[in-house]
């Protein structure tokens, strides 16, 4: 057995002893499926009433939207089910949880992020695929080796990015009270920003959404580059080739918050 | 000469606490000590009790000596290892047992739990298998094994976590309040197992309780800490003579009789009901309960009796009282 | 009687002077409101564009967005656990038995905390609306005082099917799935990420048959202005008509829960 499946082994355990849990529940379960799917439906309902009224929006009609909603519905719902619960650390902490952890051979972080794997949200993962399949077959795309890599860029950089705001939003927690009604506007005011053409945003939210909490690249970006279309003024379309240094930011983030969250949390709080 | 096992040296630890003001807006950060320049060391193969009244600072040195907290001075060396750099390194070679939290997956079902921290703590799978096998049927857990771990009693739950804790054969085993809430039968069978494991493998043992039997049966140390300060440390016996402890003899008797004076090594401290129940304090070093038993059924019929231990709480105030 | 209506104005004021404690709450989901009030303003005025879509002007749309955003922290359409748990515990055996009516005591205590929460929520919201990207608000007086009535009862009525919905409790052990799946429909048909003005056609009928838009779109539109007069004394009606229903099937479940508990005990 090679190494580094055995440095895995650990963790692949917790998630899959998880799964099983959750599915030890049937009827639960299926709720829960249900109720993800719905948010699934109803976040993709929003953007289409607007489009079936309006048909074109920031430039992008329908078919393009697809694309956005689904790249960027696809990374945040992938992030969600790995660190979505990252904001729920003060349960963790009064529950002793967070103290366990501590008492193990693994990093901390990796437990937390492992310890709640939630098997429902591969409802809204697979919503997502579904609405995102559309884009791809309406989109009237020209497919070619660098659509598909920027494609794959485009995913694996967005949820490198998300779960790296779901880890920002986490550490948060350690130093607010009601921590969580805070970061929810820009963990899931990011998941609604990425959803929408950028370019109708004023400035602020501009630089809030495309350099701070970069959910741009996560889904208008990689668009307007798919469907080579001019970007809007700070954000032209040749960026969506630069999410892994947007990736690379939020980490560098999400990694200097965290270590000051559990310094707080070993020194002044306990 | 080895190292010790844990070394602490004048550890101090103090908390910034928000206290609000009476009658002024907003409120005031005042620090808290918790701990106060403790110092003290573990050697190899010690098997030490560490009490104290509750909010004296046991479970803060505990964090510490684990690496979840900080201290805010002085130096802590678990196993040679710094808690707060090494903390994974140290994980492999200590087990901690929580009495109050689980360190296991309450809706698995036990045996799972134990796979998962084999996995977690990269044993062999031979290893795993054998050392589960050997701890499940030493603690008798071999019926709940499939149960999940929220169906447990709590005595099964305790046994499980001692289980949990010491899969990984550590080289020291700290146990925070294991017994609390414990019946008789399932506090006996643990400490059994745990001076059992002791022997077998020379593991260092450190314990905080409030119960004086655990630290009767287990340890041949005592640590006494209040206030954050180390009140004491040495023998248990050592620790009775200094404070002049005393268990008490309680009877019912069949009829009410005048209060029994006068009985060798025991003093008589009240009567209540007439004088149908009567309270005996004796040194534990001079007679035994059984010895001032017979004394008393001399003088009269009894029906009914119980033993007081005395209080941890009162033990530390004793001590306190005695070293100021 | 004179009793009876103290108890219930104490427990309004309970649960008014309980939120004010957790200010700094109201200003974290504040912010929040405010940053998906901008990405929404952004939207939504961009579709209205320099003309009228669905009857919205910038202006009104504007209005719309932040009067509905500045809402949210009084209305709360996810949350109330509490009576969920307190099934799950069995607490609740313990309010069937107390002298007041559990739905009356419960509702009168959120009535008292979204009142608050329209200060630190309500109000600011619709200043930074104004303020960031101009608004327009009526007037005259008439479609505030109504307003302020439409608001009452549209967090009634959102209490109301929480509560009911909460009951379930009694019957399925985690309500988690159906709490979420309630919200998000609940949500979406209220009108809050879109008026409901500029839905489709059969979606709007869809709408208007649950009592979802009489929650948070019917008190933005009476207070904006956007229905006046005999058509805005008309939805409040249509509110009142919600709130009973809601109401009642409340009642209905709370009486068969609480049958259920008899016989099984507990």
């Amino acid at each position: 057995m090679s190494r580094t499946r055995r440095r895995f082994d650990p963790y692949l355990a917790v998630i899959s002893s998880r799964i099983r849990a959750q599915r030890s529940y049937p009827v639960s379960f299926r709720l829960d499926m249900l109720g993800a799917l719905a948010v699934g439906v109803t976040e993709f309902a929003e953007v289409w009433v607007i489009f079936a009224k309006v048909g074109v929006l920031g430039g992008l009609n329908f078919h393009a939207i697809l694309l956005v909603f689904g790249l960027s519905n696809l990374a945040f719902s992938s992030a969600d089910m790995v660190a979505g619960h990252l904001d729920r650390i003060p349960e963790y902490i009064r529950q002793g949880t967070l103290d366990v952890f501590y008492l193990r051979p693994q990093s901390v972080l990796a437990q937390l992020m492992t310890s709640d794997f939630e098997l429902r949200r591969v409802a809204r993962i697979a919503f997502s695929g579904v609405i995102l399949s559309f884009g791809f077959a309406l989109g009237g795309i020209h497919w070619n080796v660098r659509v598909v890599a920027l494609v794959v860029l485009t995913y694996a950089c967005g949820v490198a990015i998300f779960a790296g705001i779901f880890v920002c939003a986490g550490s948060l927690q350690f130093f607010l009270i009601n921590g969580a009604e805070l970061t929810n506007s820009f963990t899931y005011g990011g998941s609604y920003a990425a959803s929408q053409p950028a370019s109708l945003f004023p400035n602020p939210l501009k630089l809030f959404f495309g350099y701070l909490a970069p959910v741009v690249f996560t889904g208008y970006l990689p668009t307007l580059a798919i469907l080579r279309l001019p970007g809007p003024a700070g954000l032209p379309s040749w960026l969506a080739w630069c999410s892994p240094l947007a990736a690379a930011w939020v980490w560098i983030l999400a990694s200097g918050l965290w270590r000051l969250g559990i310094r707080h949390y070993q020194g002044g709080g306990g | 000469m080895t190292d010790p096992m844990i070394e602490v040296k004048e550890l101090t630890r103090d908390f910034s606490v928000r206290r609000k003001s009476a009658g002024r807006l907003g409120s005031r950060r005042t620090a808290l000590r918790a701990i106060d320049h403790l110092s003290f060391t573990l050697a190899t193969g010690d098997a030490v009790g560490y009490i104290g009244a509750n909010g004296a600072g046991k479970s803060t040195t505990i964090k510490i000596i684990t690496g979840i907290l900080v201290p805010t001075a002085g130096v802590v060396r678990t196993c040679g290892l710094d808690p707060l750099r090494q903390r994974r390194e140290l994980a492999r070679r200590i087990g901690v047992v929580f009495g109050q939290r689980s360190q296991l997956w309450w809706d698995l079902p036990l045996a799972e739990s134990f796979d998962i921290l084999s996995a977690v703590h990269r044993l062999d799978r031979s290893t795993a298998r054998r050392r589960t096998a050997e701890l499940v049927d030493r603690l008798e857990m071999g019926e709940t094994l499939q149960t999940p771990v929220r169906q447990l009693s709590l005595g099964q739950r305790m046994r499980a976590e001692v289980a949990a804790a010491l899969l990984h054969s550590p080289e020291l085993v700290i146990l925070d309040e294991p017994t609390i809430g414990l019946d008789v039968l399932s506090k006996l069978r643990l400490r059994e197992f745990l001076i059992a494991e002791r022997a077998e493998r020379g593991t260092t043992l450190l314990l905080t309780t409030h119960d004086m039997g655990d630290i009767q049966r287990l340890c041949d140390r005592v640590l006494v800490v209040d206030h954050g300060k180390l009140a004491y440390d040495g023998s248990l016996p050592g620790l009775a003579r200094t404070v002049g402890a005393r268990r008490v003899l309680v009877v019912d008797l069949a009829e009410a009789a005048p209060d029994l004076v006068g009985l060798p090594g025991a003093q008589h401290l009240l009567s209540e009901g007439g004088g149908l129940r009567q309270r005996l304090a004796f040194d534990p070093e001079t007679t035994t309960a059984a010895a001032l038993l017979a004394q008393v059924s001399m003088r009269a019929t009894v029906r009914d009796l119980s033993i007081e231990e005395p209080a941890i709480e009162e033990v530390v105030r004793r001590i306190y009282e005695s070293t100021r | 009687m004179q009793g009876r209506r103290n108890v219930y104005w104490q427990l309004a004021r309970a649960g008014f002077r309980r939120e004010s404690h957790y200010l700094l709450a109201a200003f974290a989901g504040l912010l929040t409101n405010v940053v998906f009030g901008f990405i929404k303003a952004a939207i939504l005025l961009a579709a209205v564009g320099s003309g009228n879509v669905g009857g919205y002007t910038t202006a009104s749309m504007s209005a719309y967005v932040w009067v509905s955003q500045g809402l949210l922290g009084a209305i709360q359409l996810s949350g109330l656990a509490e009576i969920g748990d307190r099934i799950r515990t069995g607490d609740v055996a313990v309010d069937f038995i107390r002298p007041v009516d559990m739905q009356a005591a419960h509702l009168a205590t959120d009535m008292g905390r979204g009142t608050f929460s329209l200060i630190p929520r309500g109000v600011p919201s619709v200043l930074v609306g104004a303020i960031t990207v101009g608004l327009a608000l009526p007037t005259s007086v008439m479609p505030y005082l109504l307003g302020v009535l439409s608001i009452a009862l549209g967090v009634a009525i959102s209490f109301l099917g929480r509560f009911a919905l909460n009951l379930a409790g009694f019957w399925i052990v985690e309500t988690r799935g159906l709490r979420v799946l309630y919200m998000v429909v609940s949500t979406f048909l209220a009108g809050l990420f879109v008026p409901v003005g500029l839905f489709p056609s059969w979606l709007a009928r869809i709408a208007l048959a649950t009592p979802f838009p009489s929650i948070l779109q019917t008190p933005v539109d009476v207070i904006t202005g956007r229905v006046t007069g005999i058509a805005a004394v008309e939805v409040v009606g249509r509110q009142l008509f919600w709130v009973a229903v809601t109401c009642l099937v409340g009642r209905a479940v709370a009486l068969a829960g609480r049958r259920k508990l008899e016989i099984q005990g507990g």
